[in-house]
């Protein structure tokens, strides 16, 4: 049986419209709502269905960030995960975090917890990188099964969907693996208040990149973040004739 | 004694010089996927020469059109059984072998799934930061990304010493299709076999229309649509305008479409001449697949509904009499 380590990020709430410092340092993350990453809610789940069909023995939830990322470990532990890493990371260093560090974190993890399964979802919302679980399969040297809309066990590893752009692809890939939740892998569970309860109680480990010998000097300086350009507000017409001839002005017909 | 300024010129004249960029192409081994064009105008504007890698299991229509691409120097070509699938495992060994043997400063693929799932891959393994969806170009190491589902815009320095870099089409313009005279060579041979992971079958969504990242229209439907059936008022529409048809987030989940004509955050990012929104609210996450789109037209019963922020020409009305009056009339 496999033991699963799955990633989760603390992210701004996918609700929330984000705000630009007027320093153009950065977005405003105090006072704001934060939850976990919807990806990692996915790459939870399938964790966790995996550990009810006795796929797996064990889930641990990492999340790698300031402390509040406990909360997100907990969200983790309240669905189903049996333990917690927390790596913590702050300030400036955690500001200028990226998937290259993530990646030798996790793999680092994965290595040292026998892992044979690492789920992460496919992109974090808000830096959108789209690159740690890629890159974590790369520093392990494992197969990657990136942007999953189905997972399956066979005798011999894997047998997985991928969402692609013209469709759907299957490959078939060995364990131990790195594998990439997408929207569709499954509908995250919510976590109930017993649940919630129990999950206080659920061990969580504190460790920090430097326990696991992992440098993680910045790799860009961040020269500005800004407003993206505001489009004019446009007219609304009063009916479908109006609109014709609206598309008419603009060539468009 | 030099000034300052002097000494970053002559700096950067030999940074200029030493410049050169590998474009890993995208091709089903039949055709060249569209987005290598607009990835090699991002190539062009960094720098320096630009060589493309072509790898798959028949490489002759994708090298052939590459190598007339303008400003394309030239073109390495790995045809391999090894490349069946394009699986990330091994197009990874080869793009590090012909990253060896050329020492490029520069490794770009178009922000595809297929691009997605490769340079990461390749950029851990030269212990580099991957840059993701680049937007613009600033100079050899400054460039422009979205973050935040496009609601900012990070400008960033790479100070690594190879950039990985995967493009956003639509924000870089096709690179002519010909003109150029690249030359094609045979990219470093080695066994790119990967015994970790082995492609198995694809099972795409046919149809005639134009690819939606490349389409000059778009009628893009959302929940408003109400079932899939109905998403056939759309595509008489489409056909109207020869247009391709996409979809919200809320319509994919609602299984009226498949997956892959979403379009938002976490589908395709387009940008067309016309984006017609079609009973679709306008969620942050959708918004930031289609804002740059040049024009956008919005068709709601709800007043109120946030597509109408963003949208050019808006009708307030029932799409199920509108769009069907808008076919029938055009």
């Amino acid at each position: 049986m496999a033991r699963v380590l799955v990633g989760v990020k603390r992210v701004i709430d996918y609700a929330v419209k984000v705000r630009v410092k007027p320093d153009k340092t950065g977005v405003v993350t105090e006072g704001v709502k934060h939850a976990m990453n919807p990806f990692d809610e996915i790459a939870v789940e399938e964790a966790v269905k995996m550990k009810e069909k006795k796929l797996a023995s064990e889930v641990i939830a990492v999340s790698i960030g300031p402390t509040q990322s406990q909360e997100i470990i907990r969200t983790a532990l309240a669905m189903g995960a049996d333990r917690g890493l927390h790596v913590e990371v702050s300030g400036k260093d955690y500001e200028l975090l990226q998937p290259v560090h993530v990646s030798k974190i996790l793999a680092k993890l994965a290595l040292d917890e026998k892992a044979d399964l690492v789920i992460l979802g496919k992109q974090a919302i808000d830096d959108d990188s789209n690159q740690t679980a890629q890159m974590t399969a790369a520093v392990l040297d494992w197969p990657q099964g990136t942007f999953c809309n189905k997972i399956e066990k066979t005798d011999s590893g894997l047998t997985i969907t991928r969402e692609i752009d013209g469709g759907l692809e299957t490959i078939k890939t060995k364990t131990p693996a790195v594998l990439s939740a997408d929207l569709r892998l499954n509908t995250p569970r919510y976590a109930t208040l017993p649940n919630i309860m129990k999950a206080k109680k659920k061990p969580l480990k504190k460790v920090t990149p430097k326990d696991l010998g992992i440098d993680t000097t910045p790799r860009i300086d961040v020269i500005s973040v800004e407003d993206p350009p505001v489009r004019q507000a446009g007219a609304v017409v009063a009916d479908v004739d109006a609109l014709i001839a609206k598309l008419k002005d603009g060539g468009h017909i | 004694m030099f000034s300052s300024s002097a000494k970053n010129l002559i700096r950067s004249n030999i940074l200029q010089r030493c410049k050169s960029t590998l474009v890993v192409a995208e091709h089903n081994n039949e055709v060249l996927n569209p987005i290598t064009l607009n990835t090699i105008s991002a190539a062009k504007k960094i720098g320096g020469d630009v060589t493309v890698l072509v790898a798959g299991t028949k490489c002759g229509p994708a090298s052939e059109a590459v190598s007339k691409v303008d400003g394309v120097a030239k073109v390495l070509v790995a045809e391999n059984a090894a490349f069946k699938g394009f699986t990330a495992e091994s197009i990874t060994s080869l793009v590090l072998a012909a990253q060896t043997q050329f020492k490029f400063t520069h490794i770009l693929a178009g922000a595809t799934a297929f691009g997605k799932n490769v340079l990461p891959r390749v950029a851990a393994k030269l212990d580099v930061s991957p840059i993701s969806e680049i937007i613009d170009v600033k100079s050899e190491d400054t460039f422009v990304r979205t973050i935040y589902a496009g609601n900012a815009i990070l400008t960033l320095r790479a100070k690594d010493p190879v950039k990985v870099i995967t493009v956003r089409g639509t924000n870089f313009p096709p690179a002519a299709a010909t003109g150029g005279s690249g030359a094609v060579e045979q990219a470093p041979s080695g066994d790119y076999a990967s015994r970790l992971s082995e492609f198995v079958s694809q099972e795409l969504t046919k149809s005639d229309r134009p690819e939606l990242t490349a389409a000059k229209v778009i009628i893009s439907g959302g929940r408003g649509l109400k079932n899939g059936e109905n998403f056939k008022l759309l595509y008489d529409l489409a056909d109207k305008f020869g247009a391709a048809v996409g979809a919200s987030r809320a319509a994919v989940d609602a299984g009226y479409v498949p997956n892959d004509l979403q379009i938002g955050q976490t589908g395709k990012i387009v940008a067309p001449e016309l984006y017609v929104a079609v009973g679709i609210s306008g969620a942050i996450q959708h918004l930031a697949g289609m804002k740059d789109s040049k024009t956008i037209v919005a068709i709601n019963k709800d007043p109120e509904a946030p597509i109408f922020q963003v949208a050019d020409v808006g009708l307030v009305a029932d799409l199920f009499k509108a769009v069907p009056e808008i076919t029938q009339k055009l």
